[in-house]
């Protein structure tokens, strides 16, 4: 017979400590159906029968908030055989007003109560028969973490499991008399399940009063009695619930629990005092993200990914640098020779002379920067030339022990075994390319989870939305807004996985949707390459990207704030502030396995798939008549490319290459680089600014259409990599897809604006696309102010369909 | 009409009467506000708002617009 022990327990109770003791690797992690909220399911260690669902940490049962109907909906229709619910034991005044109403639910039900340890540190006392006898169920002391108490609780559970266990009737004996006549309304509900639904009915809960589906008749004589009762109280009757329920609990807890060393300072109200301290709050969070960017991003984060991505999905590796510094040194050496050799075959050309013999030429190499700077000119005479023609090309195998990356490897292997050339090409830039690119996040997103496992379990993360509140709730945000979009200022996968810290699903789409409009590093080569090509390399480029992120953030908010998908009033901003503790080590790296493994398998598919489908349009098409493998000016990109380049236009640069470059930038936003390398110079391979095309690209952009260009592939739907993370954020096809297509018609009219309007001031301005620009300008500007819909009001619950 | 809001840090006040109906009033008394609790003012946002308050020995934080509706004595 199976048994399912549902879990149940205010946020930071130890829930999750709990079910990672009870279920060890045992669990699966997924969704609730329809929502973002996470479902935890795993079977009890040792016992194949049993279940143990983690259901979100809950205030309440209220109809009120997502993760409470969510909870609420698997308690009543799915009826789990047993609740365990667990309770802080240095916070149980609060926690034991949940346990009062799942005691109401009829299912029986083991109380946990946990931290055991700390309770037993502070010398608070509990008198454990005289509150079991009080709440009417067993009641076990345990320590999650120390895993004291474990295996009582568990056989507790499953010994009660189908039993039937009254449930504890708390209230006054008029609303007593009232939940008992409401019972005769509820004929076709189980004998005991009644009194939850006689509860309920005393409430007015509108979902309960839907499912029930009561006559007129019977609503009416309903009424009737609970306004009676409200104007005896002067209050509405869920309130008096509620009080009735705290009552109860003071009353209980006076009898049965003695609280130790009141009044004084503990060591987390110490913390406080300076953390969240007026005037130090601001400086100490601005350190605070400054080392989570600092690890995650600038260095540790970064040295991990270059890894994977050069090294083990690139050419290859020393093993540990050994050698690599000599190597390169080589390489330069090698480099300069290159350079050397092709001035002199240029010059001897030049004089219809045949290098090898040029014995008297003297010329000169420009060797370059990185930026495209001239460094320094050497002079090549013939006998450099031939000194440089023996420099032979660096082997790193010679250098150290050299380990060849994934592609190196496969490229020797599959070149053994003469693999045709297309098909040697899907699996070398098709599929490793892929999994490079999905593997390549990884170590950066671990060790941001590491830290955000941190910030959230010491109990920093609520302070950060304490302190950042005031502002982002202007835009629809929650202030733990800021750390997705500091993240995502390095790359904005990381950035929007990091999303998963706000607990309210409406901020966290809403931050989801806006993250990526801030320039990931990847996008820093389009504007480097921008600035440097059409706009003389000036300086404000850079900045207005970041300021055009910025409001394009500030402006989404508000406008999606307002619109029906996102209205209503924002969840209230009623939030504990936990105490300050140190968290464990397993539970931060089962938190940052969890939710990196989940980005692998959800975002991983997508960016695979996608990588795969863009290597096969851009090295395929037509060419002589038959189809294969192409250049890719030839190919199906480039075809799509001139198809779609019209939409362009309006933005001033409906060019077919333009367009392709926007396109593969979705795979990589740095790729526009490089394809415009291929597409205006022929280059395989440019630098990270692109100066060697600088001058192809003045003939087909304008200084303004440039900036345009710009503009659109800085605001426009993110990467493939992102958009996988997206889809794993949002958890609904329907809200990835909003989040695109939102992003890239934002980034279309923001570009148009600029691009019509910024037109007049080189004088090629056009008179229809300016009003038409001034048009939407008009609607931005009256979407940004108008007053707030108000269709939803307050008081509807939560709708479950959405997604 | 005495609220929440209006208290000073430092000052431990009793609620009187809770307003405002529906999710955001549930919401207030789940979280242990209810009438006849004493609330200690623990300190307000550096930016001036949401203000952290003690109920029920543990730690709680709300916008000053939510405080507005908790009448105190
Ligand atoms: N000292 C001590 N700490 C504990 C115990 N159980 C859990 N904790 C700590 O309490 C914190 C919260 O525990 P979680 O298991 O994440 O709580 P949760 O109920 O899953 O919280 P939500 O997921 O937010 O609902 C963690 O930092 C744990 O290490 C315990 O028995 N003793
Ligand atoms: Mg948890």
């Amino acid at each position: 017979m199976n048994i399912r022990v549902a879990l149940a327990g205010n946020p930071n109770s130890g829930k999750t400590t709990l079910f990672n003791t009870l279920t060890g690797s045992n669990q699966f992690v997924g969704n609730w159906p329809g929502v973002t909220v996470e479902r935890k399911t795993g079977k009890l260690r040792k016992h194949d029968d049993v279940e143990i669902v983690d259901l979100p940490g809950i205030y309440s049962l209220s109809p009120y908030t997502l993760e409470e109907v969510v909870a609420r909906k698997f308690l009543i229709d799915e009826k789990p055989e047993v609740i365990l619910n667990i309770i802080d034991g240095t916070n149980i005044e609060r926690n034991l007003y949940l346990t009062t109403q799942l005691l109401e639910l009829g299912i029986p039900l083991v109380l946990a109560i946990n931290m055991a340890d700390i309770v037993e540190k502070n010398g608070d006392i509990i008198k454990l028969e005289d509150l079991e006898k009080e709440l009417n169920c067993p009641i076990v002391e345990i320590s999650a973490l120390k895993g004291s108490g474990i295996d009582e609780v568990t056989n507790k559970a499953i010994k009660l499991a189908n039993l039937n266990q009254k449930p504890n009737k708390i209230f006054s004996q008029d609303i007593n008399n009232i939940l008992k006549d409401f019972e005769n309304y509820l004929t076709d509900i189980p004998e005991n399940e009644k009194y939850w639904y006689s509860i309920k009915l005393f409430e007015r809960d509108e979902e309960v009063l839907k499912k029930l589906n009561l006559n007129q008749n019977q609503i009416d004589e309903i009424e009737e009695k609970l306004s009676a009762l409200e104007d005896e109280y002067d209050d509405d009757t869920e309130s008096i619930i509620t009080d009735q329920r705290y009552d109860f609990i003071g009353k209980v807890l006076n009898n049965t629990y003695k609280k130790q060393n009141k009044g004084e300072l503990t060591l987390s109200d110490k913390i406080d005092r300076v953390v969240t301290n007026r005037w130090l709050a601001l400086p100490i969070f601005a350190l605070v993200m400054f080392c989570v960017y600092f690890i995650s991003v600038t260095t540790v984060g970064s040295w991990c990914t270059d890894f994977v991505n050069d090294g083990v999905f690139g050419d290859g590796f020393f093993f540990f640098g050994t050698g690599r510094e000599a190597y390169e040194i080589a390489l330069e050496d090698y480099d300069l020779a290159q350079t050397g050799i092709e001035a002199f075959d240029v010059a001897a050309q030049d004089q219809g002379l045949d290098p090898a013999s040029a014995k008297t030429l003297v010329t000169s190499a420009d060797l370059y920067d990185e930026e495209g700077n001239v460094e320094e000119i050497i002079p090549v005479t013939y006998q450099d030339y031939i000194d440089y023609l023996k420099v032979e090309e660096p082997d790193p195998s010679n250098y150290g022990l050299f380990i060849p990356g994934v592609p190196v490897l496969l490229q020797n292997w599959l070149e053994s075994v003469h693999c045709a050339q297309w098909l040697q090409s899907l699996i070398l830039d098709g599929i490793v390319a892929g999994v490079g690119a999905v593997l390549g996040f990884v170590p950066q997103i671990f060790v941001l989870f590491f830290l955000l496992a941190f910030l959230e379990s010491c109990g920093y993360m609520a302070r950060v939305a304490f302190v950042m509140d005031r502002i982002f709730r202007k835009f629809g945000l929650s202030g733990k807004s800021f750390i997705p979009m500091l993240i995502g200022t390095g790359c904005g996968v990381p950035g929007i996985m990091a999303s998963r810290t706000i607990e309210n699903e409406r901020d966290r789409r809403m931050t989801i949707i806006t993250t990526t409009f801030i320039p990931c590093s990847a996008k820093l080569p389009i504007i480097a390459l921008i600035a440097g090509a059409l706009l003389g390399g000036a300086w404000w480029v850079a900045p207005s990207a970041y300021l055009i992120g910025a409001f394009a953030i500030v402006t989404s908010g508000i406008i999606l704030k307002k619109t029906k998908m996102f209205a209503g009033n924002p969840a209230p901003f009623v939030m504990e502030l936990p105490a300050y503790h140190w968290p464990t080590l397993s539970t931060l790296f089962h938190s940052m396995w969890e939710r990196g493994w989940s980005f692998i398998k959800k975002a991983g598919t997508i960016i695979l798939l996608a990588t795969i489908l863009i290597w096969f349009l851009s090295n395929f098409g037509f060419e002589n008549g038959h189809f294969g493998l192409v250049d890719m000016d030839n190919s199906i990109l480039a075809g799509i490319g001139s198809l779609f380049s019209f939409i362009f236009i309006p933005l001033g640069w409906g060019t077919w290459q333009a367009t392709v470059a926007t396109i593969t930038g979705l795979i990589a936003k740095e790729n526009v680089v490089g394809t415009f390398g291929v597409l205006f110079g022929g280059f395989d391979e440019v630098s990270e600014n692109g100066w060697q095309i600088w001058s192809n690209m003045q003939a087909f952009f304008t200084p303004i259409s440039a900036f345009s260009f710009l503009i659109f592939n800085l605001l426009c739907a993110p990467c493939f990599a992102a958009i996988g993370a997206i889809r794993r954020e949002m958890n609904s096809a329907k809200w990835t897809w909003f989040a695109i297509i939102y992003q890239c018609v934002f980034a279309y009219i923001i570009s148009f604006i600029i691009y019509q309007i910024g037109s007049w001031f080189f004088g090629t301005g056009n008179v229809i696309g300016t009003i038409v620009a001034l048009i939407l300008l008009g609607l931005f500007v009256y979407l940004l102010f108008r007053s707030e819909s108000r269709e939803k009001p307050i008081e509807n619950k939560i709708d479950l369909e959405i997604g | 009409m005495k609220t929440l809001k209006e208290a000073r840090v430092g000052e431990t006040v009793k609620v009187k009467k809770l307003h405002g109906k529906g999710a955001i009033k549930r919401r207030i008394m789940d979280m242990g506000i209810t009438k006849g609790v004493d609330i200690y003012i623990r300190k307000v946002a550096p930016l001036g708002d949401p203000i952290e308050v003690t109920v029920r020995n543990y730690e709680l934080s709300l916008r000053k617009d939510d405080a507005d509706l908790i009448e105190i004595e």
